[in-house]
């Protein structure tokens, strides 16, 4: 069987799987689910009104029925109500995704409009003083999480420039465009730093594997200008790599912002996972894990998909 | 002293080897309270005291001094990394090893279970597994563990596989070896070197799980120090306490640093063909 021809097959086996620990691992909370749903106002019930609202919720039922038709009402888009909010869940999430989209698709440029020229200007000088200079600060920029970034970013703006970041009411894009960017440029450079190292990282390591390529050294010693070598011949080339890099950062951006939506006060995914988690919002926490894990899986199946069609040479059939 | 002359002799391992020693010792000093002062004293006539020669980092809003609550931090940080990956190495080699050797049906469940880890961002599964157990230190460990296990299940997988086939595996099964004698001696042997690597590259991952589980509130608790703690308190004091956030901030990255900077370094002394291309 082909390589794609088996992730296709194994993302829904995969998707079953985490729906499954998703459901049962909610389950595992402590206590009884009215207990969870209601807090410390579970103990003002009666055992009727508990019974009523166990039948309500169809929680008085066997638990795989109870999954069974959690399951398929997940295919007809019903993830639940949330307690704290009042609203069913998909809706609560539709409303903040598209800020999290936006922050994950910002950090990518920020990442590639900074990682890719610095990581072929490092390859272009191998060995040399530069490019040390550039491996040093990929590295720390590797290593320093994107919280102690954003919190860094803030201080040097207070303390230097006494400027605070916009916080507090969020606008829409399509409300007001600028204002809109205004308030996500630092979020999105804090979010892209690190991924900015990675790019650069590897791709310095992926033209350094180019330019010892063959038809390289022939377009070279053809009298092919260096900077169109460079750039004309050998980047389309190493760009796999980065293309590959850059899809699976993508999908960890969209569910791993949680840290830096909270710096910002930015009403995101993330920051709605944490909300539910501390509030106990147990139907918002499942459907919130659910929905960013299908677009981790997802973003994750195409960077494959895209993977294979950028590199026809690719052909991982055999135990890939 | 091999490997450490090698470590040692790489640029990379030198740097690195240098910040996880230091970083080892400062970590065992507040594991075991040899800190300038109480951690958890307050010395509330000295609130958000500068830098001194008394208080080397200064003090928090408490009046407790920062040096002192920083080398706590880092043992706690180390006590909480080091055990999740010392669960996540032993976890994610059984099941890598006995994945391997069974194949079929265990084979096909273990990795599946593991596909289905993995399709989950690592701090989202954290977060979810702290939903269930609440958090805390401890909660922090199994979630990271957890978070982990499945990479170095697919690390010793794969190369064992490849171990399984080769000729002194035959041979050891031919001399009427026991199944537990190949799996420990020849298989587990040979996959030190991968391991290793991946040991010192997940305890960075570690850190950096730790220090935002914690900032968020969900990892280690107050009064207790850690420093993803320590940063989430600096917040509202940055202008008038920078401190609080510098030191902190510094020892995460530095320490993270070092395991990333070591990790390359191992995976350069022990995997040649990388050599040149990570750094």
């Amino acid at each position: 069987m082909s390589y794609l021809a088996r992730r296709l097959l194994t993302f829904p086996l995969v998707m079953l799987g985490v729906s499954i620990l998703v459901f049962f691992a909610i389950r595992m909370i402590p206590g009884d689910a009215i207990t969870a749903m209601l807090g410390t106002e579970a103990g003002l019930l009666t055992p009727a009104q508990r019974e009523s609202l166990a039948a309500y919720f169809g929680i008085d039922q066997p638990i795989l029925i109870q999954y069974w038709k959690w399951l398929i009402g997940v295919f007809q888009g019903n993830l639940g109500i949330s307690v704290i909010h009042g609203k069913p869940v998909l809706s609560i999430i539709l409303e903040r995704f598209p800020l999290t989209l936006q922050l994950a698709l910002m950090s990518m440029v920020v990442a590639l409009a900074v990682g890719l020229p610095a990581g072929v200007f490092a390859a272009t000088r191998n060995e040399k003083a530069s490019d040390l200079i550039v491996r040093v600060l990929a590295m720390i920029g590797q290593s320093t999480p994107n919280f102690v970034v954003g919190l860094l970013i803030i201080y040097a703006l207070s303390a230097g420039f006494g400027i605070l970041p916009t916080m507090g009411e969020f606008t829409p894009f399509l409300t007001d465009p600028l204002r809109n960017l205004g308030q996500m440029i630092l979020p999105a450079i804090t979010l892209g730093f690190a991924f900015a190292a990675s790019v650069t990282r590897i791709s310095r390591s992926a033209m350094l594997d180019v330019l010892s390529d063959d038809y390289v050294r022939t377009a070279r010693s053809k009298g092919v200008p260096k900077r169109s070598v460079i750039w004309r011949h050998a980047l389309p080339n190493a760009l796999i790599p980065v293309v590959t890099l850059s899809g699976v950062e993508f999908g960890y951006l969209l569910g791993g912002a949680v840290l830096v939506e909270q710096i910002y006060a930015l009403p995101g995914l993330g920051r709605l996972v944490l909300e539910a988690i501390l509030q106990r919002d147990y139907a918002l926490v499942q459907g919130c894990v659910l929905f960013i894990a299908f677009n981790f899986l997802v973003v994750n199946l195409l960077v494959d998909l895209l993977y294979v069609t950028l590199d026809p040479r690719i052909r991982l059939g055999e135990g890939g | 002293m091999g490997m450490l002359r090698a470590i040692f002799s790489h640029p990379s391992g030198r740097i690195g080897g240098t910040i996880v020693l230091i970083y080892v010792v400062v970590a065992v000093l507040g594991l075991f309270d040899l800190t300038p002062h109480n951690p958890l004293q307050q010395y509330r006539i000295d609130r958000l005291h500068a830098p001194s020669i008394v208080y080397w980092m200064g003090t928090d809003l408490f009046g407790r001094d920062v040096a002192s609550r920083l080398m706590k931090g880092v043992g706690q940080s180390f006590l909480v990394g080091v055990s999740a990956v010392a669960l996540a190495t032993i976890a994610g080699t059984i099941l890598g090893l006995t994945a391997a050797w069974f194949g079929r049906l265990w084979d096909g469940l273990v990795m599946r279970i593991m596909d289905v880890l993995l399709a989950f961002p690592a701090i989202l599964l954290a977060l979810l597994i702290i939903a269930i157990a609440g958090p805390g230190t401890w909660t922090s460990v199994a979630a990271i563990a957890i978070v982990y296990t499945p990479i170095f299940t697919r690390v010793v997988r794969g190369p064992a596989l490849s171990i399984k086939s080769r000729e002194f595996v035959d041979a050891a099964r031919t001399f009427g070896s026991s199944k537990s004698y190949i799996l420990t001696r020849h298989l587990l042997l040979n996959l030190v070197a991968p391991l290793t690597v991946q040991v010192t590259l997940a305890l960075a991952w570690s850190l950096l799980t730790e220090a935002g589980l914690s900032f968020l509130g969900l990892g280690t608790q107050p009064p207790a120090s850690s420093l993803g703690l320590m940063l989430a308190d600096s917040r509202n004091l940055m202008e008038t306490a920078p401190w609080l956030l510098i030191f902190p901030a510094i020892a995460i990255m530095i320490s993270i640093l070092g395991f990333n900077l070591l990790g390359d370094a191992l995976r350069d002394i022990l995997d040649p063909k990388t050599r040149s291309r990570t750094a």
